[in-house]
């Protein structure tokens, strides 16, 4: 079906039909592009455009100038901050009142001293090969909670992401240059403190992952630790000297094959639990560093995973992407 | 309970209430770091270094930082040399 247009005087064919007719010379002849019309019609909309940025700054003034909203603001605040006072200080008295009903602390017979706590300290180490019986309570009896909070974990760098990762293009260029705008460049104090600091802090995580087993920490905290002196390495070098290291590409690689990995891992122990099979792996003898079995596998793959996400929310925060 | 776990402790309450009462955002949160800090000390106490380890971590280190870099995102991070424009410090 066609249709007429109205501006068919500005088109391509109508500029050939012009010189079928010889009315002018198709070659030489360069229109504006812009009739009459389109012109007219743009300007319209530029006043109109004015004409609402003039009265949203009446309205503006307006609300400005009255006084009674401002006062109903003041009462409110006042109101607020009696009801806020009001209701931490109930919340403080039923927490008390509740504290006070609770068994002493350390009690023997309290219920939560059952048999479960008894197995777990007589027979923790013997069955997980752990001599940190909290990493082999957390990694082995407890690996299906630990799955979950690591999908805990996974799910909100998700959402950050959403949120605030930008596409490729100028947007994250310039984003950049306006984050850099505020803070002083290569802040010769705050380089040199890194340069001594941040070796130690790598290497205090690398040693939190690897005695997970053998003494306090494990996966997480160490994870931790190396996302913080990643951090402050960018903080005090820049992204550009990280990127040298620690790119986009890297931190994919290493996300998921530690993700994968330790599903692995985890499988295997679902799969051997559920079926009632032996664990054919040697749990070695405890204190060693390479024993108790998948445990130190996991806590590897976990601070890696963990200390990725760590990074990856600043730089998210930072420049909207890796 | 020795002087020092209750200097620790009261350390602990005041930090936690001036977080709260504290006007402006950037001291609240230099305030919750320090919080953060002696609740690391309070760990180590209590024989848990490992939820130490993660507190020193976690709250005084990282949570602090990403408070910052949003306060500077929000723009609510008042720098030293240039005050901020009229109609953001009406926002405040």
């Amino acid at each position: 079906m066609s249709r007429k247009r109205s501006d068919y005087r500005s088109t391509f064919y109508s500029r050939i039909e012009n010189f079928v007719n010889g009315r002018e010379e198709f070659l030489l002849y360069r229109p504006t592009g812009r009739t009459e019309a389109e012109k007219l019609e743009s300007l319209e909309a530029e006043l109109t455009e004015a004409a609402d940025l003039l009265d949203k700054r009446e309205e503006q003034q307006r609300i400005q100038d009255h006084t009674e909203p401002r006062d109903f603001l003041k009462r409110f605040h006042k109101l607020y901050g009696v009801v806020a006072t009001l209701v931490c200080l109930t919340m403080m008295m039923l927490l008390m009142i509740t504290v006070s009903w609770l068994p002493r602390f350390g009690n023997a017979s309290n219920p939560a001293n059952n048999e479960v706590i008894k197995r777990y300290i007589e027979k923790g180490q013997e069955e997980t090969g752990a001599v940190n019986i909290v990493t082999g309570l957390i990694l082995n009896y407890r690996g299906f909670d630990t799955m979950g909070e690591t999908h805990v974990l996974f799910v909100a760098a998700s959402c950050v992401m959403i949120l605030l990762l930008i596409a490729e293009g100028k947007e994250k260029v310039s984003r950049y240059a306006n984050d850099r705008q505020l803070e002083p460049k290569n802040d010769i104090i705050v380089q040199k403190v890194a340069g001594f600091l941040v070796p130690a802090v790598f290497m205090f995580g690398i040693y939190v992952i690897l005695n997970g087993h053998l003494s306090p920490g494990g996966g997480f905290s160490g994870g931790s630790v190396i996302g913080a002196g990643l951090i402050m390495y960018v903080s005090a070098f820049g992204f550009k000297k990280t990127e040298r290291f620690f790119n986009e590409h890297v931190y994919k690689i290493a996300k998921i094959s530690a993700l994968c990995f330790y599903i692995c891992c985890l499988s295997y122990y679902f799969y051997m639990g559920a079926h009632g099979y032996d664990n054919h792996i040697p749990l070695g003898t405890p204190g060693n560093i390479i024993s108790s079995g998948l445990i130190l596998f996991i806590n590897i793959f976990v601070g890696t995973e963990v200390a990725c996400t760590m990074y990856a929310f600043y730089a998210l925060f930072r420049k909207g992407g890796l | 309970m020795t002087v020092f776990t209750i200097l620790i402790l009261g350390f602990l309450i005041a930090c936690s209430v001036a977080t709260c009462l504290h006007r402006t955002l950037f001291t609240s949160i230099i305030i919750f770091m320090a919080y953060s800090t002696v609740m690391s000390v309070v760990w180590a106490i209590l024989e848990s270094p490992d939820l130490a380890i993660t507190e020193a971590a976690v709250g005084a280190g990282i949570t602090s930082i990403l408070f910052f870099v949003t306060l500077k995102k929000i723009q609510a991070v008042e720098t030293m040399d240039k005050e901020p424009e009229g109609n953001e410090q009406e926002t405040k």
